[in-house]
This record gives C-alpha cells, structure tokens and sequence, in this order.
C-alpha cells in the first residue's frame, strides 16, 4: 500500500509536469495573445505589455522561469486583467465551484443511485421503466435548457431563488440541482447496468441461497461489484465537477473556476490558463488515485501494483 | 458501506455549503432604490482600472463614476460639453490655445488637493511609451504631443502648463474648435499622482494603486468593492466638488455576459438597468413595456469589411455590387427589429454633417455591376466566407446576408465562427474574405468613424488604400473652419464609399431595460450614464411591469 | 454445475452451432421493447436522410419577413402553390421540419462516428491496460490522466487554425475526448477478470493475449460498455453544437440538433415550437437507442438468460 503510494505519487509529479509542459507551449501556437482587442492597438503599446510579462523572451526561457515560479508556488499575475493575481483568482473562485459541485454530486448520487439500483432489481417493470424514462429525460436535456427552465419555475415564477448571482445563502441550490440531475441521469443508468452485471453472479446466487436477506443481498453483496463502472465513470467527472462547469457559472452567473477557465481561454490569458489547467490536472491525479483505491476495496481480485 | 457514508459526507458538507453559500450583501432592485444604489450591467469585466490605460467602453462607464475631466459631456445633448474640473473656459482666437479654470474646491477622493499641476503630469504620463496607453494618441493634439511621445522633446516642452494651481493652459497642435468635446473623452482626464508615485513605479502596469484599498479618483463616486467576476461598486465621494448634487450614494457594476441572464436578472428585479436586451425579446420589451424598454440611436455603425486583397473582392464592382445587394430594411424589420437605421454610408446622422447616401437596396445596379465584372448572375464567382464571432446578433445577420447575396445573385457564400480571439486576429492578419464588424463612436464627430480607414491605420484591415483620402484627412485636420472642415470630411466618406473598402449596413440603437425607479436615464447619442445626475426614486412608480418587478 | 457458471465464450464448446451472437440475436428479437424501439430508430434515420427530398422546402433559403412563425404556417412555394411549415419556421423564415431533418444527419452521423471511435479506442485501451496491469497499466492509465487534464477548447482552437474547418477533424477531435471514460470503465472490469478461472484456464491452453483479450474478456464487459455507449451518443451530439461555435463542426447555414437546441433555448419563451421539436427528434432518437441498448445488453448477458 505503501509502495503503491509512493510509485502514484511519482508518476502523478510526472503528469502534472507533461500537462504543464504540453499546455505551456499549445497555448502559444493558438492564434490570438493576451493583449487583443476590437481597437487596434499600436504597435509601441503591445510591446510595453509583451515586455512587462516577459513574453519577448525566447519560448525557452519562459519556459523555465514560469516552472521556476510555479515550484516557488508563485502562480503568477493574469496577463489580460491588470492587477490580478491567478492565485487569488483561484483562491476565490475554487471554493464557489466546489460548494456548487460537491452539492451536484450530493444530488447525483442521492437520486441517481436509488433509482439505479430500484431499476436493477425490479428489472422490467414500472419501476425500472419509471426512473429509467425519467433519467433519460436528464440525460436529453442538456443544461444550458435545464438551467432556464428550472429558473423560469423557481426562480421567475414562483420567487423561490434568484434567477443567478452569488448573494444568498440559498445561491447554490439552483445550479446544483441543474448539473445534479444530469450526473443523477448518467449514475442512475450505470449503476442499473453494473448491478444487472452483478446481481446473476455465482456469489449474490451464493450469498441468496444461504438465506441471507434479499435487501442485504443487495445493498451489501451486490452494490460492491455494481458500482465499479461508476466509480471508473466518477473519478474524471469528479475532478470536472470540483473545477466548475463553465456553462453552469454563465447561466448562474457565479463568479466560479469554469467561467475563468474559459475567458482565460478566450482572453488567451496564457498564464490563468496554465494556473487552472495545472490545479484540474492536480485534482485530477488525486481524484483518480483514490478511485483507484475504491475500486481495489471493491473488487478484491484487483490488486494495487 | 463507503459509498453511504460517503452519501452521509456529501449531505454534511450540502449542509455546510448552504450555511456559507453567500458571497456578498444581498440587494435587489427595490432596496437598491430605497438605499439608493445603483445596479447595473455593465456587460464585462474591466481589464484595466488605470485610467489612462483603459480603451473599452466597459472600464469607461466606470471611470465616468471615479474620475472627472475638465469638461463633461452634457447631460441633455450631444454637441454640448457642461463643466467638470473645470468651472470655466476660454480660447484664443484661432481656437488653438485654451485656459480652464479649475472649480475653486477641487479635492482627490483621499481629501489631498487637486491642482492644475495633476492634469499636466497625467498628460506627460499619458505621452510617454513607457506607460502603454492605447489612448496615448487622443494627447497628439497637444503641442509638442507627439514629439514628446517619440522622446524628441523635454517633457516641460509639451502644450500643458499650469499657470497657478487652479489654471490649466493647454496649447494646441492647431486650431480645433470642437476642443471640449474632444476633452470629454477618458484620455484627458487627470490621475492622481501622488498615489500612483506611493505605490510603485510610475508606467509600471502591476503598479498595485488601482487596488480596492488603495484608488483614489476626482469623480462623484470612489471605489469600495471589488469582487472579480461578481461585482464592482463604488460609493459616494465626499470631496468631489459638487458632491451635494450627487444624488445616488453608489453603483453597482456587474460583468454579465449574456444578455438572456441579464434580461432574467432584470425580471427577477434584481437590476435597474441591464446592457442590451436579447434579440428574441425585443419586439415583446417595445410593444409591450414601452415605459420600462429604453431605445435610442448610440452613434455606432454596423458593416462588413471587405478584405480588398482578395480575387474578385479586389473588384470595385464586385463589392459595390455586393453593397446594392443588401435589403437593409428587410434585416433590420425582421431580425434585429430594435429600429436601427438602415446605413447608406458609414458614418451614422450627427448635426451639421452632410452624410454620405451613396447605397439603398437595388438589385438591377447590383446585378448590373456583376455582370460586368465578369460574373453575370454569379457564375464563376468565386466562393468566399463571411467571418464573424459567436454572438446570436452576427450570427443571424450572417445567415440573412448569405441567402441574400445567394438568392439575389447567385453567388455561394459561406459563413466561419471563430472565437473572438481568432476572429479578431483573422482581421488584422487580413485571413479573412468579408467580416462583419461594428465601430462606436469614441467622441462626437464624424472624424471617429472615418479616421480608420487611413492608409495603414490599425483599424482599416481591409488592405485598402487611396491617396486622396489619406490627403483630404490630413487637410481636416488642419482646418479651422468647423463647417469647412466638416465638409472635408463628407468629401473623404465619399471616396470610401464609391471604393467601398466597406459595406455599411445599418445604425444602432441600444436597448436596455430600465426599471421604472430609475430617474434621468440618458437617452443620448453617445451612450454614457451620467453618474451625478441619476437618481433612484423611492417607491418605484407604478410600471407595466409591476407584477414582476415588485414582487420580492 | 448449472450453465451459468461457463463463460461466455465457452459456451460454443458445449453448445455448437450457436454463437454468443446467434444467441443474443434470438433474446433480442424477443425483447419487443427493444425491437419496436429498433423500428422507430430505422424511421427516425429514414425520415432525416430521405425527408429532404421530399419537402417542398429548402432548409437553407430564407424568408424573412416571416420570421419565427408557429407549427401550420402556409407559405407560397415558387411554382404559386401552397405548403404548409408543418413545425413552423426559424427565426429567419426557414422550415423547421427540414432544417431538423438535415440536422439529424449531421448529428445522427456524429453520434454514430464519434461514439463508434470512442467505443474503438476506449474498450482495446482499457482492457489491454487493465489485462496487462504492473507498469504497462501503469504508463497507460498516466497517459489518459494526462489528456483527460489537458484543455480541450486550445486543442479545438488549434485544430481549426491549423486544419481549418472540417467534418473529419470534427470526429477526430470529439472521439480523442470521448474515449477517455469508457478505457477507465473498461480497465476497471477487466482488472478483476484478468484473474478470474477461465482467463487463467484459456492461459494456459497457451492462448496469445491477443485472443484472450478479444474473444474471452472483452465480451464479458459489454454489458457496461453498452451502457456507457448509449450515454455517450447524447454527450457527443451536444458536444458537436459546442464545438461548432469554436469554427469546427457545422457552419451556418447547415445545422444540427444540437445547434438547432441551443437556437431554442434562445428562443424558448417567444417561439417555444424551435425548442420542443428538435429536442423531441433529438430525446426520441436517445429513447429508443437506449431501449435498444439495454436489450442488447440483456441479449448478450449470458448468465441472466432466464429471468
């Protein structure tokens, strides 16, 4: 276990840094630069920029000073933002897209498990067709529909909710429902089809004929092996859903990782790109190597090697 | 079980999330007005907060609440300025030499002194290539401003002189009788440098000064919060000069980006005023709530660049057949439907200019004008794309035009998405056939929307080029004679316009969403809010919209 | 010993004459859920690549001045004959109906390509990684965290500016995302497999790892894999309307349901019709193909044949 640890941990340092290095220099080939804008902007002007965030410097060069930083743990200054600093922006933004996506999760798995499992072992009848025909609605419906409609019942007509903003404490309830109940949707039709997997093996038939009792049978013996492709299917999506789902922020209007993520992109803010990119390649790394570790509780003939 | 305990942990932490699920104070539209302020969308964030770097319309309705130049901008009319800094003003004959007298208790937002001496060591700010302000060339109008910019002369050389501390003389290149208006616009404010020499280097872009705790201004308002991505809000300045006619106690800029979360907001009542209003929602807002729906005519123009370079685009005829070819009514009716104006020529009505009318809607002159360039009813034309960023307007204006120029001239015309950044990009690299495109006014004068097309000027990027245009520019700008120099000007937009670098196709208008508390929104040309006149009135009145926006 | 406890691709050995596929064959045609669900997917393709033809309308060409106007519309055709928008017209004048048949061949062909692709490289990845395990598992799975991290817009942006824009780069760039998932369910199946009885058993009949691979292992996880496929066909055809916006996929004038979604849900409170219609086509074709799907996995699940 230990040495299991230690051989992750390496090769995740190992991942980060490739993710760094391949992002470091994609950005630069995409067309476009920090400082574009709809005027022109004369030529003295940009080069006051280009040499302030020492972007006339050979690629190389770059290279080495932003890992040199990036070791130091100085994520450095936005570049399309005047005085803002990529770590602060990180710092007040992660927590919201965290709040937001830890609560989605929290709905996913509170609706999309029951009913996977429901369906699974009530197969074929309405309660398998009911939920089922329900989590495919979710599944149809993608957000940026969900997200207005739920606002035009909660928040529209009946008042419940502000239509977006980060004001309330009841801010996060809307957008986590919207993004929820997608996840809802797809753990729901996996958990069904892993337990469908499961319920007819040797050992549930074993564990039934020993008398042990149907709901234990299920919750117990059988949910273990059922749930293996959901967590292979979470442990990615877990490490998205921290990080922010940019549509879900713009609909919402919260001031979240998503929404600068993708104004970074479309900034080409190269240093806030590399700031979340690195921070979604770290939570990922962490996020994988603990469903590794689930998925080895689970199923005790994987082994960790 | 880990996975329900993992449940149970969730739950906690759903627990906890909602405890501490709150960013900053709540308001809404009515408390807003009862605690009078202001919230506003101010569409994107600003990239910069130092004054004299900003160049987007953005950052300049929030400098307009921070910072105050000589003049300002009439809060009724376009073509008047009203005093600012400056209580009073005076020119020499020729116009070329003017003396501002500043308001006799002129103060920072901090309490230090406000001086002549503030303006003057801004605009040797402004000049030096250090700084890096875009805007650095609105100063060439000064003496000396240029040659200053280039290091060619001492910086006490420049056109800028403080006669005592409350008398600003500044000596112009020529004669420019429309000077105040020029003054009006954000490159000739003034920054208070006493703060900015506390803080760091003088040009240094990361110079922290314009952080929440630390910026200080001369306009109505000083900065209070600033909340990336949320929100930015200032509050009343005591030491402005008029501050007992200021009658908001703040605003509040928010950075929505899309226009259908603003209109929700809106309805929601949690904004007075939104940006824009989505383009499905238009019609509804004008027929319905005419009282809360805020439409009028915002001084920008709205066209296609041709890139000239290309095969058969390279053809006058091609393009000005092109130019005939679109039904600007047609697409103003029916799919922008917010009564923009259909452009005959690129420059949109200003008083006393005689615009150019050079396009309508004739298909026979445009049909004519293919055939004789070789293409009768579009065959062997080349096919070609139209460039444009994503945004639900262009789109369907790219789509419309398409099957114009296909169903009127047979010619095949596809259409590219790219994301801003490409797009823009894409122009100034000249890898593009024909883009849509759209320029707002900067000041008011027709010069704003013909000076780009200027032989290599940075905003033309469409590879065209005449010498007699570049020549009838150079000759306004040395002219006297107001009307005269008007006159140029209509000459200069009618080579454009027979050259038609450019296919102009309509005016526009902005159309916000003003909750019925709000009082003297600006329905000006030039679409800035004037900050230390508006007012929020306390209980709304009653409004068409009332079952939404007064139910909490 | 009950049937049940053979394997999959044993079954052959004791069974001749009736192959895994034979069989599943036979339970799928009993699944009347399924086989109607077959039949409606069949009319939904037929409607989206015939259809066109036969409407009197171009999904391209515009009229204006009837804007968006609601399901019934009767519009003059060139000849002076009547015809009706029997789902309304977009907010250019354009047929609804057309336009969402047209769109359904773009995006019922991304669906099919993309996922096809997706499934490909994901299932043969994920289960050689997984067979394999120590440091080729390893190496492998490193390498999918390191493109799962990196940020798929700059690879799109970069695609189009390199390649410009194309159908193929289109399905390229969706299907090097979407198999991503579906090798770590895969791997995550196979790791327990790999060690059980009849893998061990076809080792040491001294199969090569290619064989055990394909015929003994992969058909035993099918059942999520199918599951996994059937959700991944919505996540690509929404993933194609968001990537059209970045220049690659489908330009104006064409569309696609997921384009044509996102025009509704612009439009969703002046002109519900442009929503409701593509978002049905698009939810009746995912219906059906997960009904389908699920009794396909039912068919292939060799150890619940009787319940």
């Amino acid at each position: 276990m230990l040495r299991f640890t230690l051989n992750r941990l390496t090769q995740s340092i190992v991942v980060i840094l490739v993710v760094f290095s391949i992002t470091f220099f994609m950005i630069r080939l995409a067309p476009g630069d920090p400082f574009a804008s709809p005027k022109a902007m004369p030529p003295d002007v940009r080069k006051v920029l280009v040499e302030r965030y020492g972007l006339d410097k050979p690629l190389a060069v770059q290279y080495f000073t932003t890992m040199g930083s990036y070791l130091k743990g100085d994520l450095l200054p936005s570049m399309s933002y005047q005085g803002m600093w990529n770590s602060k922006i990180i710092k007040d933004a992660f927590p919201i897209s965290l709040i937001i996506g830890l609560s989605a999760l929290g709905v996913a798995l509170g609706l999309g498990l029951p009913a996977g499992i429901i369906a699974a072992v009530r197969k074929n009848t309405w309660l398998d067709y009911g939920p089922m025909s329900l989590a495919l609605i979710g599944i149809c419906l993608p957000t940026f529909v969900m997200g207005p409609i739920l606002i035009a019942i909660f928040g529209l007509k009946w008042r419940l909710f502000n239509v977006a903003g980060w004001f309330e404490k009841t801010d996060w309830v809307l957008p986590a429902v919207t993004m929820g109940l997608i996840y809802a949707a797809y753990i729901a039709r996996m958990t069904r089809g892993g337990m469908l997997e499961v319920l007819n093996q040797d050992y549930i038939r074993t564990a039934r004929a020993k008398g042990v009792p149907g709901w234990r049978v299920v919750l117990v013996h059988a949910l273990r092996g059922g749930l293996l492709p959901v967590v292979a299917f979470l442990g990615p999506a877990l490490a998205g859903i921290a990080t922010g789902s940019f549509i879900i922020e713009k609909i919402f209007n919260l001031p979240g990782l998503g929404q600068h993520f993708v104004a970074s992109v479309f900034n080409r803010d190269y240093s806030l790109i590399l700031a979340t990119v690195v921070l979604y390649a770290v939570l990922l790394v962490v996020v994988n190597f603990l469903t590794d570790l689930l998925v080895a509780w689970i199923n005790p003939k994987v082994r960790l090697s | 079980m880990p996975p329900l305990r993992l449940l149970f942990l969730l739950c906690s932490v759903l627990a906890t999330a909602g405890l501490t699920g709150c960013g900053a104070d709540p308001i809404n539209a009515r408390e807003g007005a009862r605690e009078k302020i202001f919230l506003i969308n101010n569409k994107a964030e600003p990239r910069f907060l130092d004054l004299q770097r900003c160049n987007s319309v953005t950052e300049h309705h929030i400098m307009l609440s921070l910072y105050q130049g000589l003049v300002s901008e009439d809060r009724n009319s376009d073509k008047d300025v009203e005093p600012g800094m400056a209580e009073k003003w005076e020119a020499n004959a020729d116009k070329s030499v003017w003396t501002f007298h500043l308001q006799k208790n002129a103060k920072w937002s901090d309490g230090a002194p406000f001086t002549a001496q503030d303006f003057v060591w801004s605009y040797r700010r402004m000049l030096r290539k250090e700084l890096g302000a875009q805007y650095a060339e609105m100063l060439y109008l000064l003496k000396n401003g240029l040659p200053l910019y280039e290091g060619k002369v001492k910086e006490e050389e420049l056109g800028a002189r403080a006669i005592d501390d409350a008398t600003l003389e500044l000596t112009l290149v020529g004669p420019t009788p429309h000077f105040p208006l020029i003054a009006c616009h954000t490159s000739w404010w003034p920054v208070p440098r006493h703060v900015i020499e506390k803080y760091g280097g003088i040009y240094d872009v990361m110079n922290p000064w314009t952080d929440e705790d630390k910026l200080v201004g001369n306009g109505p308002f000083k900065l209070k919060r600033y909340l990336f991505r949320q929100y930015l809000q200032v509050e009343r300045n005591p030491h402005y000069w008029d501050a007992a006619n200021v009658k908001l106690d703040g605003v509040r800029f928010y950075s929505i980006d899309d226009d259908a979360v603003e209109e929700r907001l809106f309805r929601r009542g949690q904004l007075h005023a939104t940006y824009s209003t989505p383009l499905s929602r238009i019609p509804d807002y004008l027929k319905n709530h005419p009282d809360i729906v805020s439409n009028y005519t915002n001084c920008a123009s709205w066209y296609f660049r041709v890139n000239t370079t290309r095969p058969a685009l390279s053809d006058v005829r091609v393009r000005r057949a092109l130019a005939f070819a679109l039904d600007r009514k047609s697409i103003i009716d029916n799919v922008l439907r917010a009564r923009q104006q259909p452009a005959a020529g690129m420059v949109p009505p200003m008083e006393g200019y005689t615009q150019v009318k050079e396009f309508s809607f004739d298909l026979p002159q445009a049909k004519r004008l293919l055939a004789e360039a070789g293409f009768p009813a579009g065959n062997g034309f080349p096919k070609f794309n139209i460039l444009i960023s994503k945004n639900e307007a262009s789109r369907q204006i790219a789509e419309a035009v398409q099957a114009m120029w296909r169903q009127n001239l047979g010619i095949s015309v596809g259409v590219t998405q790219q994301d801003f950044s490409v797009y823009l990009t894409s122009q100034q690299k000249l890898d593009y056939d024909i883009c849509w495109a759209g320029w707002n006014a900067d000041y008011f004068d027709p010069a704003t929307f013909i000076d780009m097309w200027m032989t290599d000027g940075g905003n033309n990027e469409t590879g065209w080029s005449n010498k007699d245009f570049d020549q009838l520019l150079a000759d306004a700008k040395q002219c006297a004679d107001a009307q005269e120099r008007l006159g140029i000007l209509t000459k200069a937009e009618g080579i454009l316009m027979r050259d038609t670098p450019v296919l102009p196709l309509y005016f526009g208008t902005r159309t916000r969403l003003i909750h019925p508390a709000v009082k003297h929104w600006p329905q000006r040309l030039l679409d800035n809010p004037v900050w230390y006149h508006l007012d929020l009135v306390y209980p709304p009145p009653a409004s068409s919209m009332d079952a939404e926006l007064n139910r909490n | 010993m009950s049937t049940a406890v053979i394997p999959a691709t044993l079954a052959p050995v004791i069974r001749p004459g009736r192959s895994l596929w034979q069989d599943a064959w036979a339970r799928l045609r009993k699944n009347h859920l399924a086989v109607a669900c077959g039949l409606v997917l069949i009319a939904v393709v037929l409607i989206c690549f015939i259809g066109p033809r036969l409407s009197p309308w171009n999904p391209e060409v515009t009229n204006l001045a009837l804007k968006a106007s609601p399901p019934g519309t009767m519009e003059t055709l060139a000849d002076g004959s009547m015809a009706k928008h029997w789902f309304g017209t977009d907010t250019l004048g354009r047929d609804l109906l057309t336009r969402i048949m047209r769109g359904g061949q773009v995006s019922l062909m991304v669906g099919l390509v993309a996922t096809s692709v997706a499934l490909l490289i994901g299932v043969a990845y994920g289960a050689t990684a997984g067979y394999l395990g120590g440091r080729t598992d390893a190496v492998m799975m490193r390498f999918v965290d390191v493109l799962y991290a990196l940020p798929f817009m700059i690879f799109v942006i970069l695609l189009t500016t390199m390649f410009g824009k194309s159908m193929l780069l289109m399905y390229m760039a969706i299907g090097a995302v979407e198999w991503l998932t579906m090798s770590r369910i895969v791997r995550a199946q196979v790791q327990g497999l790999a060690r059980q009885e009849f893998v061990e058993a076809a080792r040491s009949l001294g199969l090569s790892t290619a064989v055990i691979l394909f015929r003994h292992i992969i058909p035993n996880v099918l059942g999520p894999v199918i599951v996994y496929a059937t959700l991944t066909v919505p996540a690509v055809m929404l993933l194609e309307a968001a990537l059209s916006f970045l220049g690659l996929g489908v330009q104006p004038p064409d569309s696609s349901w997921g384009t044509l979604i996102d025009d509704g849900a612009t439009n969703m409170e002046t002109s519900p019709w442009l929503l409701i219609y593509p978002a049905a086509f698009f939810s009746i074709t995912l219906f059906c193909l997960n009904f389908v799907g699920d009794g396909l996995r039912d068919a292939l699940d060799v150890r619940g044949g009787k319940d």
